[in-house]
């Protein structure tokens, strides 16, 4: 008996253990892709470990492509140009990018696997994305699922940006989250202050990061972020500029409005914001003041439904039958539109533009989701 | 079983006793990356690999090691060892070398390692007490049989994306029922060898 309990763990170890040992040396062959060289550029030479993403490689040399959607390869803002060393293109990037696209090497970098030395082209605007160290200066309720999050620069201690750009923000392990997640936020400051940004953060239900910030991030704590990134800012122009934002939306657009102010600019703007009831407005008051600061800028809060409670006597409803009032009055040839909210809000009042005369290329928002 | 030749088992594994249109193992895949023909023969491929080389393997282990010292009972436990540790190395392999029969694999390629029809055909052999040569043939054979299944079901699969199905049998509905057409006609086969 004592000889077959032996015996058996015995082979079973022994088994054991040199199947391990065969699967080492596979892991020592297969999955080590050595030190790959990454060219960008063909100025500068970056050496990397072989077998992460090439946006990873390139985050852990500073160099920071916007990733909204945080590597998992639905934003499609990390395209990049990859002149030699990619492999073929991915089941998974053939659906954002177009045949012209893949004509021209342009690939997304949360998708290609560095494996061998590789060659691409990334635009110089981009070098300017960097990695900041912040102290928590504020975190206060705005409403009560949104919060207002000041940061104070620390490292570098100013940052230039233009208004409307998001940052990403990065969290850090938190009661049994162990991942780090990055996720996009608009600065909702104005890019006239330089020593702090400000975010506008709403808690999102099992969100890691909305969670993290809410309930776990405490005051004078040091976090990073990089930035700053996106397209979302104010373009030239003499049309009428119309806003429309839902809850943290208000963000960029505060930001856009305030450099405004600053600037007296005359343009004439109309900013619809959207909110359930009354509990879920903010930055009223900020709106109104600039609303006195700006000659041309109406504000008009739309609460889909609002409680008996609030009295509420402004719009009422979803917010496409404003805005289409609205874009029925003015000048649609010369007018632009600015967009930041749910995907749903946005998709809704994209195609209400585009169906009251605003062409693709004078509408502007971000695609987070 | 000693007298059979190696060759006469091949063939049986392939058309007479075909693991899958036969035993009805190693279905799941079966039915779920059979959509595309390309992607099929990789995890045909993939499959044949790991039958072949868990045989061997497990024939060794079995008949000079655990029968000998009298610890047959084990086999289950050392089997499914064996083929997890050659699915991960297969995995590693086929991550580095195509990243894109990687990613059409998907889940599919570390879920080999429950593949019934891999464990199946150790088992199989044991309870036949086929020879080594014997086994290794048996397990290619049976890796490509299923690869044969799978390719043909994959080609008919693609024609189908083109034929008006009614909407209910659509996916797996129209391919268990092409399933079982293929299954009865490889009795057609039956009668030229016997195994058992």
């Amino acid at each position: 008996m004592t000889m077959q309990i032996l015996n058996t763990v015995l082979v079973v170890t022994a088994m054991n253990a040199v199947l391990a040992l065969v699967l080492v040396i596979a892991e020592r062959f297969l999955a080590n892709y050595g030190t790959c060289r990454i060219v960008v550029n063909k100025e500068k030479d970056l050496d990397v470990r072989g077998g992460s993403t090439l946006l990873s490689s390139l985050g852990s040399q500073k160099i920071f492509l916007p990733s909204a959607c945080g590597g998992r390869g639905t934003c499609a803002y990390c395209k990049c140009k990859v002149l030699s060393g990619a492999g073929p293109v991915l089941p998974t990037e053939q659906a954002l990018l177009s045949s012209e696209e893949i004509d021209a090497q342009i690939r997304l970098a949360c998708q290609v696997k560095v494996k061998e030395d590789i060659d691409i082209e990334i635009p110089e605007a981009l070098f300017r994305i960097q990695e900041f160290q912040a102290k928590v200066a504020v975190l206060e309720d705005l409403t009560h699922d949104i919060k207002l999050l000041r940061l104070n620069l620390l490292l570098p201690d100013t940052i230039r940006f233009k208004s409307g750009q998001y940052i990403q923000l990065q969290t850090k392990p938190y009661n049994g989250v162990k991942e780090i997640a990055q996720r996009a936020y608009s600065i909702a400051s104005p890019n006239y202050e330089k020593q702090t940004i400000d975010l506008i953060i709403r808690l999102v239900p099992d969100g890691i990061c909305t969670t993290w910030v809410h309930q776990y991030l405490q005051l004078e704590e040091t976090i990073t972020f990089i930035g700053p990134m996106g397209d979302f800012y104010l373009r030239e122009g003499d049309g009428e500029v119309v806003m429309v934002a839902g809850g943290s939306g208000m963000a960029p657009m505060a930001s856009v409005l305030m450099e405004m102010a600053k600037n007296k600019n005359p343009r004439k703007v109309t900013y619809l914001f959207g909110a359930v009831s009354k509990k879920d407005l903010f930055y009223i008051d900020e709106m109104r003041n600039l609303e006195e600061q700006l000659e041309n800028f109406t504000f008009i809060p739309v609460l889909s439904q609002p409680d008996p409670k609030d009295q509420w006597k402004g719009e009422t409803g979803l917010i496409t039958v404003p805005l289409a009032e609205h874009l029925k009055k003015i000048d649609s040839s010369t007018s632009q539109g600015y967009l930041c909210g749910s995907p749903g809000m946005v998709n809704a009042c994209v195609k209400m533009m585009k169906e009251n005369g605003l062409t693709h290329d004078r509408i502007f928002y971000d695609p987070f989701a | 079983m000693e007298g059979l030749s190696p060759w006469i088992l091949f063939f049986a594994a392939i058309f007479t006793g075909n693991i899958l249109l036969t035993y009805f193992l190693g279905m799941c895949s079966f039915l779920s990356v059979s959509r595309q023909v390309n992607t099929s023969l990789g995890l045909g491929l993939a499959v044949t690999f790991v039958l072949t080389i868990t045989a061997a393997i497990n024939h060794v282990i079995y008949f000079q090691i655990l029968e000998p010292l009298g610890i047959a009972y084990l086999q289950y436990i050392v089997f499914i060892v064996v083929i997890a540790a050659i699915v991960q190395f297969l995995e590693m392999f086929i991550e580095r070398y195509s990243e894109l029969l990687y990613l059409n694999l998907g889940i599919f390629l570390p879920l080999i390692t429950v593949n019934c029809a891999i464990l199946g055909v150790s088992l199989f052999m044991v309870i036949r007490r086929y020879t080594f040569i014997q086994s290794v043939f048996f397990g290619l054979g049976s890796g490509l049989g299923w690869l044969l299944a799978i390719l043909a079901m994959a080609g008919i699969r693609e024609r189908l994306n083109e034929k008006k199905i009614p909407p209910a049998l659509r996916g797996p509905g129209i391919a268990l029922i092409i399933t079982g057409i293929m299954a009865m006609a490889f009795i057609g086969f039956s009668g030229m060898v016997q195994i058992q």
